[in-house]
């Protein structure tokens, strides 16, 4: 499950699982085709897996999405906090 | 999930949330900086910088059943993103032998799709009964 994570001044985040960082040569344009290329989610479909990090009882978290199979998950996400949901 | 830090999440719960809900918020809180996780999701709204009002229905085997999105503005209906849960466990439960129509919820009529209920559903559910 979660997994409580040290934050220091840092802001971290997160992404999709089995994300690969891009070389610092590869070439622009395969850099802007690959984003293209991001497929749409679809009901019926398997989501895509992701890690990010989250505070969550007094501790800063790192949670992975997978990490729940086996239950129900409501994912929401929202414009700001201190907005409504 | 929004675009906000885990630092930001925390000063929320602290001063606001936990003065709604008793002991803060019970799920995690998380933290999508740069919006990729919103992008893959199709709700990260690029111009604005922030993710838009997306919700999705995630089932045991990690399958989508269903989302929502609205823009900022409106915010959304938690009873039915609930009875919408409780419709499709109902299913999971019955391994698909049973369909909920139109203004089910709990308690109420399901369905059997399959041969016989060709032709026949307006014997058995009523137009009223997506609105009571």
């Amino acid at each position: 499950m979660p997994e409580e994570v040290d934050v220091g001044c840092a802001r971290p985040t997160g992404g999709p699982v089995g994300e690969t960082v891009p070389e610092e040569d590869e070439p622009i344009v395969e850099a802007i085709y690959s984003k293209e290329e991001t497929t749409m989610i679809q009901v019926g479909k398997k989501v895509p897996d992701f890690t990010a990090p989250g505070y969550h009882q007094g501790k800063f978290m790192s949670t992975t999405l997978s990490e729940y199979l086996g239950k129900w998950v409501l994912l929401c996400f929202y414009p700001g906090d201190f907005t409504f949901v | 999930m929004s675009i906000d830090s885990v630092f930001v999440h925390k000063m929320w719960d602290d001063h606001e949330l936990s003065k709604m809900v008793k002991g803060g918020v019970p799920f995690p809180m998380l933290s999508d900086a740069g919006g990729k996780v919103g992008k893959i999701y199709g709700v990260y709204d690029d111009d604005a910088g922030v993710e838009t009002r997306g919700r999705f229905i995630i089932d045991p085997d990690g399958v989508l059943q269903g989302y929502e999105v609205l823009t900022p503005p409106v915010g959304r209906n938690v009873m039915e993103s609930i009875r919408q849960v409780q419709a499709f466990q109902l299913i999971r439960e019955s391994q698909g032998k049973e369909a909920t129509p139109s203004g089910w919820k709990p308690g109420k009529k399901t369905l059997n799709p399959g041969p016989d209920l060709v032709g026949k559903v307006w014997e058995v559910w009523k137009t009223d009964m997506a609105f009571d």
